[in-house]
């Protein structure tokens, strides 16, 4: 009989070793998918994986990785401090939405500005957007013990009703001849998050992402609120006798989460998608956390992560424009690679035992 | 007195991946004998006692039960044999009556009303009251024990085990739990006693195995052989007594008014009106029989439970509304008695949990930033002076025995130059030789002046190290008095006496 035993310490081995583990049980698992919808699986890995670095389009592919990777890392990160610390924000989403609303907001209040302020006060009202977001499950759960989960998943459909409202209502382009969706910042210089070298498709958003990757390293393993946070997720009795305080520590990572997921909103809608609309968020709010766990919850980890997702991101979009696969095909595939991840993690801390006759 | 052998066990090994439990063990219980089975922690005896009752199967070696080979694969094919067990934690449903909860252990229980008669027949019988109709959850430790007793009593057995079964008892309860035993031996019913609380077993025991790192060191007859030569042959080497250093008692370093605090723990007891003080040099035992709020006095005392400022002052300072960071700062350190999950984060390194505590007053922190390299030579000291056996300081702490981890847990409390240090449960699953260490350490600290609370269910242990003595019963502390020259019988009243007992062998009395 095949038994699990719990190793005496984690091995460090299965930690680095499971995300490529994983992603090649992805890409044979999805190869099988692809083949039985039809397709040469291996043209559909090919394309997903290595056409967006060195293929053909390359050249514009490679730009889109960052575009992409940004966001995802910047949510990412918030929310592997709080998986760190047990504190399980699902709705960036929705953060992700309401930072958005509240730096382009900010913007197009003030329209037609050509201060130089006005870029960073966006940048502050959108990070104060997706905090204020992620306060509602905070205070909820330190006042009244819901579930963090539930509300700020709910919060997400929320959002986007709010979202909804807001680039049919009151962001609504004055001069849009009555289509649905804000100004586009592309023709709002001052409030633009345009790109600052465009080969990369670098943004101010990927430099967020990429700084706030050091910071939240440096945070975990060098800082006494990264020790609260890691010791509260692996004993929280340890952590009260450490002297951390429950409610402070949810609101912290709350509101880091929400407030990183609110930036990364407010440079996506500024930047790359140009105006508020009923559907310019892409589920990177949910992406994210998948990003999250491939990373290893570590925050360079995450980084590598973030590129990897939006590899399959840009190469998804490729199969699906170029070999007609199904978008649900493409979200499948990055499903499989979270599932391989924690099936896969189980050997970090456990190793497989042949017991023979043995009870 | 030579008496027909019952049990022969010859040759039993058993080994777990890394660890061998038992190697070539032999022994042999007479009919009637009372036979102890000795040796410190880890030193195999539960495995031991697991084998003969069905639970484990051993790798190699034999038993004959009545010179009938015995080979039981589960435990319901040993009591078939007349082999029960008394387990040291119980099985018992709380929310069921007594009768029902020895009836959910039969194979074919008879009709409640005929059971509950035979409950009380065999409770009489054997002096041990317990009404068949209560509620398991409304029983003290000690009467659940009795349940447990009963049950096993019930299907008549040849070899009753008995697996560390005084450490939920007060001293007039262990009493009466050894009366009941004699009375059974003298009836034919042969029991295996496991302990390793030495007194007991020279009063109760006619034969002695002593097991040492899962091999029979010696079989003695404890009567013949002195505590202490019976400690020595379990720990394999001498054993020194704590030293006392008698330092004047200063002032009161720490005072405790009127706490009254909720339990957070589910079917917890809540603090009721405690008061104390603990003078400067002075250690304080308190005693009490599991659960009656021991777990929340040190949670209340460390900072984790609030309450009023002025109802916990440490050097006069008042930090009742304080939590565990403010207090270490005041001077007043605790160690609780769960090991993995709340003294220590058992998946982090030794390093990182000696961050845990000892951050705060051996600063380090540096604006908010961790000195990591100093909290390693911390982590490194502490394991030089307390001896942690253990591979380097970044080894997960889950990976030390719970002795050597017990042993850190203790420096790292111990060497902060605290001036109130609280303590439960110190020695806990720690050898004999640690154990003395660790004692030896707290007389120390007082003997530098620091004032000392110590929280045990070792009476024994208490008295070693106390200046005065407290019992905790019910979340109440009955008022401390002066250690010396206590006896068990004053101690025993003080936690409450026996629970129920006071019809008990009245024949007797």
């Amino acid at each position: 009989m095949l038994m699990l035993e719990k190793r005496p310490t984690p091995s460090r081995f299965w930690l680095y070793a499971t995300p490529p583990v994983a992603v090649i049980l992805t890409m044979i698992a999805g190869g099988i998918l692809f083949a039985a919808m039809g397709k040469n699986p291996f043209e559909v890995i090919r394309t997903i994986f290595w056409d967006p670095v060195f293929g053909e389009f390359a050249f514009y592919l490679r730009g889109q990785l960052l575009v992409k990777a940004g966001p995802l890392i910047l949510i990412a990160i918030g929310l592997a401090l709080g998986f760190r610390a047990g504190i399980w924000n699902i709705g960036a989403e929705g953060q992700y939405i309401m930072g958005a609303i509240f730096g382009a907001s900010v913007g197009l209040a003030v329209f037609p500005t050509e201060s130089r302020w006005i870029f960073p006060v966006m940048v502050v009202a959108g990070a104060f957007g997706g905090w204020l977001w992620a306060m509602i499950p905070a205070i909820l759960k330190t006042r009244f013990n819901t579930n963090e989960i539930l509300v700020s998943l709910m919060l997400v459909y929320v959002a986007e009703t709010i979202l909804a409202k807001a680039s049919t209502g009151f962001l609504k382009n004055p001069e849009g001849m009555g289509f649905p969706g804000s100004r586009n910042f592309s023709s709002y210089p001052a409030a633009q998050n345009g790109f600052l070298y465009e080969p990369l498709g670098l943004h101010w958003g990927g430099v967020a992402a990429l700084v706030t990757g050091v910071l939240a390293y440096v945070l975990l393993t060098r800082h006494q609120a990264g020790f609260q946070i890691r010791l509260a997720g692996q004993a929280p009795r340890a952590a009260r006798f450490h002297g951390v305080s429950p409610a402070r520590l949810v609101v912290l990572c709350m509101g880091i989460s929400g407030a990183l997921a609110g930036l990364a909103g407010m440079f996506e809608v500024t930047g790359p998608a140009g105006q508020i609309s009923i559907d310019f968020n892409t589920g990177y709010g949910f992406t994210a956390i998948i990003v999250a766990f491939l990373g290893r919850l570590n925050p360079l980890g995450i980084v590598l992560a973030g590129f990897l997702m939006a590899l399959t991101y840009v190469g998804g979009e490729m199969a699906s424009t170029n070999l007609g696969l199904p978008d649900a095909a493409i979200q499948v595939f990055q499903g499989m690679l979270l599932f391989f991840l924690l099936a896969v993690d189980v050997l970090t801390n456990y190793r497989f035992r042949l017991a023979v006759g043995a009870r | 007195m030579t008496r027909p052998e019952l049990l022969r066990v010859e040759g039993i090994t058993k080994a777990y991946p890394g660890v061998v439990a038992n190697s070539d063990v032999s022994f042999s219980i007479g009919e009637g004998e009372i036979h102890a089975l000795l040796g410190e922690n880890g030193a195999g005896k539960s495995t031991m006692v697991k084998m003969i009752y069905g639970l484990v199967r051993p790798d190699t070696g034999t038993m004959t039960l009545r010179g009938a080979a015995y080979t039981p694969s589960k435990p319901a094919e040993a009591r078939r044999l007349g082999v029960a067990m008394v387990f040291q934690h119980f099985s018992l449903f709380e929310a069921l009556n007594v009768a029902e909860n020895v009836a959910l252990g039969m194979e074919n229980p008879p009709p409640m009303r005929e059971l509950a008669a035979k409950i009380r027949a065999v409770s009489e019988e054997y002096g041990l009251p317990l009404d068949p109709s209560r509620m398991v959850g409304d029983l003290s430790a000690g009467e659940r024990q009795r349940v447990e007793i009963i049950r096993c009593l019930l299907q008549d057995p040849k070899l009753l085990i008995m697996d560390e079964p005084t450490s939920v008892l007060t001293p007039q309860e262990v009493e009466i739990l050894f009366r009941t035993l004699r009375q059974l031996s003298s009836e034919g019913t042969a029991i295996l006693y496991i302990s390793h609380k030495l007194e007991e077993i020279k009063s109760l025991c006619d034969e002695a195995t002593i097991l040492r790192r899962g091999k029979v060191v010696a079989t003695c007859t404890p009567r013949e052989r002195t505590a202490r030569e019976m400690a020595e042959l379990m720990v394999g080497q001498a054993l020194k007594t704590p030293e006392r250093r008698v330092g004047a008692k200063g002032e009161v370093a720490l005072g405790v008014s009127d706490l009254s605090v909720e339990s957070p723990i589910p079917f917890g007891t809540s603090l009721k009106g405690i008061s104390f003080t603990v003078a400067k040099g002075e250690v304080l035992g308190i005693a009490g029989v599991a659960g009656n709020g021991q777990d929340e006095l040190l949670l209340a005392l460390s900072g984790e439970l609030k309450a009023a400022a002025d109802k916990v002052r440490v050097s006069g300072q008042p930090v009742g509304d304080r939590g565990p960071v403010d207090r270490r700062k005041a001077g007043l350190v605790a160690a609780p008695e769960d090991r993995y999950g709340h003294a220590a984060a058992p998946d982090m390194s030794l390093v990182e949990n000696a961050f845990l505590t000892a951050g705060v007053r051996k600063g380090l922190t540096k604006n908010g930033f961790v000195d990591w390299a100093g909290t390693r030579k911390f982590a490194e000291e502490i394991i030089k002076a307390y001896d942690v056996r253990t591979p380097g300081p970044d080894v997960a702490a889950r990976a030390l025995s719970g002795g050597n981890l017990q042993k850190f847990l203790m420096g790292r409390e111990l060497m902060q130059g605290a001036s109130v240090i609280v303590i439960n449960q110190p020695t806990w699953g720690v050898d004999a030789a640690a154990a003395a260490q660790i004692r030896q350490s707290i007389l120390d600290r007082a003997g530098e002046g620091a004032a000392v609370v110590v929280i045990s269910q070792d009476l024994d242990e208490l008295l070693e190290v106390s200046d005065s003595f407290a019992v905790l019963n019910e979340g109440r502390l009955t008022k401390p008095r002066p250690a010396e020259g206590l006896t068990m019988d004053e101690i025993g009243l003080m936690m409450g006496g026996a629970h129920g007992m006071e019809v008990a062998h009245h024949a007797d009395a």
